[in-house]
């Protein structure tokens, strides 16, 4: 079990430095930031001097090797555009985007799998044929047509929610949140409903899919023929054998609910690290953009390594060190 | 018949389809009193299985008992609400399935799901359905069941997880258990425990016991009364010693005549004149266009010394931490030509493995392949190898999976010729339709697709297609133990015309004794990958050497009281 975990934790630091190579090479390709930093009346000189400062000047292995050195201190470097260090940035801007992707998980893992219980278990009833063929919206339209249709319907057309912005936040410690006021929860709920619908449909036809797989197998038809509730049946035999592939796909679902969080935030002028991103690939602000994408990717290859632990918690077949006694 | 317990009149189960009324079950009586075991025995598809579903109110939809009655201690049963049939379900009437490995949740430990249904039945606490759950794995055998009761089922083996799910049937003490062909997915020598389990706890408990199953051999061993089906209806019931022995219905005659016995050896399974499902093979036609090779000089066609074969069963960075299976141990034997050799042994002694190294499927880890007197395991080219392919066929035990669905029919045949280059254009063609010809199909059938075909007929299917280049070596690995009892006649008939006629060379590998007794010339038997004896078949019968060997023939289920009309002019 520990070497499992250790083995995992060094694969996953792999991940990381080949992740960090690849985002930091492409930044090469994507202009020169010193273009946008200097105004029109630049010299040479001014040129030259700002690269030096930036460390643009040094060859690209050893501007990797620093940034990764930095990084693991937590210094991501300073923000070309705004002057400021990028930690700093970033964790005044995560909360907002971490809370809006935790709603909206919460949501898409919440609903999907009960939905897509019900649909499993009603198979032919007329209000789970419904839901299937709602939820074909949900699989089909893009992110960002969606949160446009909600804005026109409920901001503009009802005028029953905000259409931008984090409303009202609340500060508890460095971290702000909108969970706390009326304001910041109003304007939570058509930005964490965009995110998550796409996630909450795939969920849903997963978890139907597999379950109607698992409501097949000999050992629930066994639980009936024991004579146990439909409940017992469906809940303590049936969901928990369903739940076994359905983690892997919804775990990076929930990485993708972080990544997407750009098209959701734009659409929203949601003041995250998505907009943050978009606003750093306009300007070039290469620590931004560096620093984000291994946020991401330090995400992505954490909820991975969690979802691995969860199939040790749950699937005992996996747990055995060949001590089964065969 | 007061002291019935179970009694079904007139009961028929309706599918409707969207094209028609599919009848399951027609008007089958049936009646068990407590302590009885009681053999409900068919074909696939004869309705066995529907009627113990139908009992227990588990049909599956649109399936509906249409009429007729299911009684219980002479109180209808049927036309109960859900909520009335749960509560006779695992409380009054138990079910065991086939296949112990998928009827546990893998992912409760054994304990949790006795402990659940004893608590459920019998509204014990946590503690006193702990301890009854131990009390019950005790009874049906498990040894150290207060440390076992917490593991999970995959640490059980096959037979022990069915005394588990036997264990499962009886927490509620049930007056009635349906076994659903409890023993058909486990070994010879566990088979045999657990229908004396089964037995035991029938006596003990006065319990009533429905035994469905296809094998005649666990009928004649274990039950008192018998019903045989045919086609959805009750064609014949009576006890045991009497349906076995003197069977009235026709179509019981021919399903006795199918059987494979231990005791004598027939030279060609009797054809079965009931239904008409009889399909010809033509095999003097085959013979006549058959290309023979030069006979082999020293008379031996296959000779393999000191064969081994390891699997890796746990991988390590550091090479002498790995963990080693071994397969097959220094297995040697040699076939003779125009010679049926069997390999006998229970499930994970190695047979297939053995099987698969000659036909190169899998890499020695040691020993020497002799064929035709020249060494195979010397050649190391794919090319070195092609011309011993050609000559080695194989006939998998799967007529299901063996076939590639999206392939037709007659490109599946003639795949190994063009592979072999050994026709070219519409000669191609013509030898796929010539096969199915002879193989009792017709040349129309290459135009459709695997799962047009019944098991029996893909079977034909796949020995057409190891036909195809006519080898001079077919390997059959459980050719006929998917199939029913009357099609695996055929087939073994199929198998017996080849080597007769076109002189063939076969390797047949099989777990079920009778069957090897009457294909096979020399017998091997198998024990955890070591070939533990080899004799002449019928000295191996007769006087077998080994003390395992002994106790596989002593395991093997006698059918003496088997009526032997229709054979008298096949027993050799």
């Amino acid at each position: 079990m520990l070497t499992y975990v250790l083995k995992r934790v060094l694969q996953s630091a792999l991940v990381l430095l080949v992740v960090g190579l690849v985002a930091f090479s492409m930044f090469r390709f994507v202009g020169d930031p010193i273009d946008n930093m200097l105004g029109q009346e630049r010299t040479d000189a001014d040129i030259a001097r700002l690269r030096a400062d930036l460390g643009l000047d040094q060859p690209f292995p050893v501007q990797y090797y620093k940034f990764l050195e930095n990084a693991v201190q937590g210094d991501f470097g300073v923000s070309f555009r705004q002057g400021r260090p990028v930690a700093e940035i970033l964790v005044e801007r995560a909360p907002a985007t971490l809370e809006l992707a935790a709603v909206s998980g919460f949501l898409a893992i919440s609903i999907g799998i009960g939905l897509g219980v019900f649909t499993a278990i009603r198979k032919d009833g007329f209000l789970a044929n419904m839901i299937m063929s709602v939820s074909l919206i949900g699989v089909s339209l893009p992110t960002f047509l969606i949160g446009i249709l909600l804005i026109y319907l409920f901001s503009v057309e009802l005028g029953w929610l905000p259409s931008f912005g984090r409303g009202e936040v609340t500060h508890i410690g460095w971290w702000s949140t909108g969970l706390l006021t009326s304001s910041g929860l109003k304007a939570l709920i058509l930005p964490s409903i965009t995110l998550g619908l796409y996630q909450m449909t795939l969920i849903m036809r997963l978890v139907r899919s597999e379950m109607l797989e698992v409501l097949r197998q000999d050992y629930v038809r066994f639980a009936r023929a024991r004579g146990l509730k439909e409940r017992t049946v469906n809940f303590r035999h049936a969901l928990k054998n369903t739940l076994v592939p359905v983690i892997t796909v919804t775990g990076l679902q929930l990485g993708s609910i972080i990544a997407f969080a750009i098209i959701t935030e734009t659409v929203f002028q949601w003041p995250g690290v998505g907009l943050l991103f978009i606003n750093a690939i306009q300007f070039v602000d290469i620590p931004v953009m560096a620093a984000y994408l291994m946020l991401i990717s330090v995400m992505f290859v954490g909820i991975n390594l969690i979802v691995d632990l969860l199939y040790f918690a749950i699937d005992p077949r996996l747990r055995t060190d060949g001590k089964g006694a065969h | 018949m007061s002291d019935t317990v179970l009694d079904i009149e007139g009961l028929s189960v309706h599918f409707p389809t969207r094209r028609k009324l599919f009848v399951a079950v027609n008007k089958a009586n049936l009646a068990v009193e407590p302590g009885e075991i009681h053999g409900l025995v068919g074909e696939s598809g004869a309705g066995k299985s529907t009627i113990g579903a139908a009992v227990m109110g588990l049909l599956e939809r649109p399936g509906h008992i249409a009429e007729g009655s299911v009684s219980f201690k002479g109180e209808h049963i049927n036309g109960r609400d859900a909520d009335g049939m749960r509560a006779l379900r695992g409380a009054k009437i138990s079910m065991i399935f086939q296949d112990p490995l998928t009827s546990l949740n893998p992912l409760l430990t054994v304990g949790q799901q006795l402990v659940e249904t004893i608590q459920f039945h019998l509204k014990l606490s946590e503690a006193d359905s702990k301890k009854r759950a131990i009390e019950l794995l005790d009874r049906v055998g498990i040894p150290n069941p207060s440390e076992r009761i917490d593991q999970y089922p995959h640490q059980f083996s096959g037979g022990m997880r069915q005394r588990v799910v036997i264990a499962l049937a009886l927490c509620s003490e049930p007056d009635v258990i349906i076994a659903d062909e409890p023993t058909t997915a486990l070994d010879v020598s566990i088979q045999a425990q657990i229908l004396e389990l089964i037995k035991e706890l029938a006596r003990e408990r006065q319990t009533g016991v429905i035994l469905i199953t296809h094998d005649m051999g666990v009928i004649a061993d274990t039950t008192d009364k018998v019903t045989v089906m045919y086609q959805g209806q009750v064609v014949e019931s009576g006890t045991t010693e009497q349906v076995l022995g003197a069977p009235e219905h026709e179509y019981t005659k021919s399903l006795i005549a199918a059987v494979p016995r231990p005791t004598l050896k027939v030279h060609r399974f009797p054809q079965l004149s009931y239904g008409g499902r009889q399909i010809a093979f033509h095999i003097d036609d085959l013979a006549r266009n058959w290309e023979r090779p030069e006979p082999t000089k020293s008379g031996t066609l296959l000779k393999v010394e000191g064969l081994t074969k390891t699997f890796l069963a746990r991988n390590a960075i550091i090479p002498s931490r790995r963990k080693y299976f071994t397969a097959a141990d220094k297995v040697s034997f040699d076939i003779r030509e125009g010679e049926v050799f069997g390999i006998v042994g229970e499930s994970g002694s190695g047979k297939s493995t053995v099987a698969r190294m000659i036909a190169t499927l899998y890499q020695t880890n040691g020993g020497k392949i002799f064929f035709d007197d020249e060494e195979i395991t010397q050649l190391k080219t794919a090319k070195d190898l092609e011309s011993y392919r050609r000559q080695i066929q194989m006939i998998f035990q799967d007529p299901f999976s063996s076939l590639n669905p999206r392939m037709r029919v007659d490109e599946i045949i003639a795949e190994p010729v063009k592979h072999h280059k050994l026709l070219e254009g519409a000669a191609i063609q013509h030898r796929v339709d010539e096969l199915l010809e002879r193989v009792g199909l017709g040349s129309e059938a290459g135009r459709k697709y695997p799962h047009e075909f019944s098991g029996g007929q893909r079977q034909r299917i796949s020995i057409a297609r190891a036909l195809a280049t006519q080898p001079r070596f077919l390997i059959c690995d459980e050719p006929t133990s998917a199939l029913d009892v009357s099609i695996q006649a055929q087939i073994l008939n199929i198998l017996k015309d080849l080597q007769e006629h076109l002189g063939l060379t076969m390797l047949f590998i099989s777990h079920d004794l009778p069957v090897v007794r009457q294909m096979c010339d020399r017998v091997g038997v198998m024990r955890q990958g070591q070939m533990v004896e080899v004799a002449d078949t019928e000295t191996l019968f007769a006087a077998p050497k080994e003390a395992y060997t002994r106790e596989l023939l002593s395991l093997m289920p006698k059918l003496e009281g088997l009526s032997t009309e229709g054979l008298e002019d096949e027993i050799v």
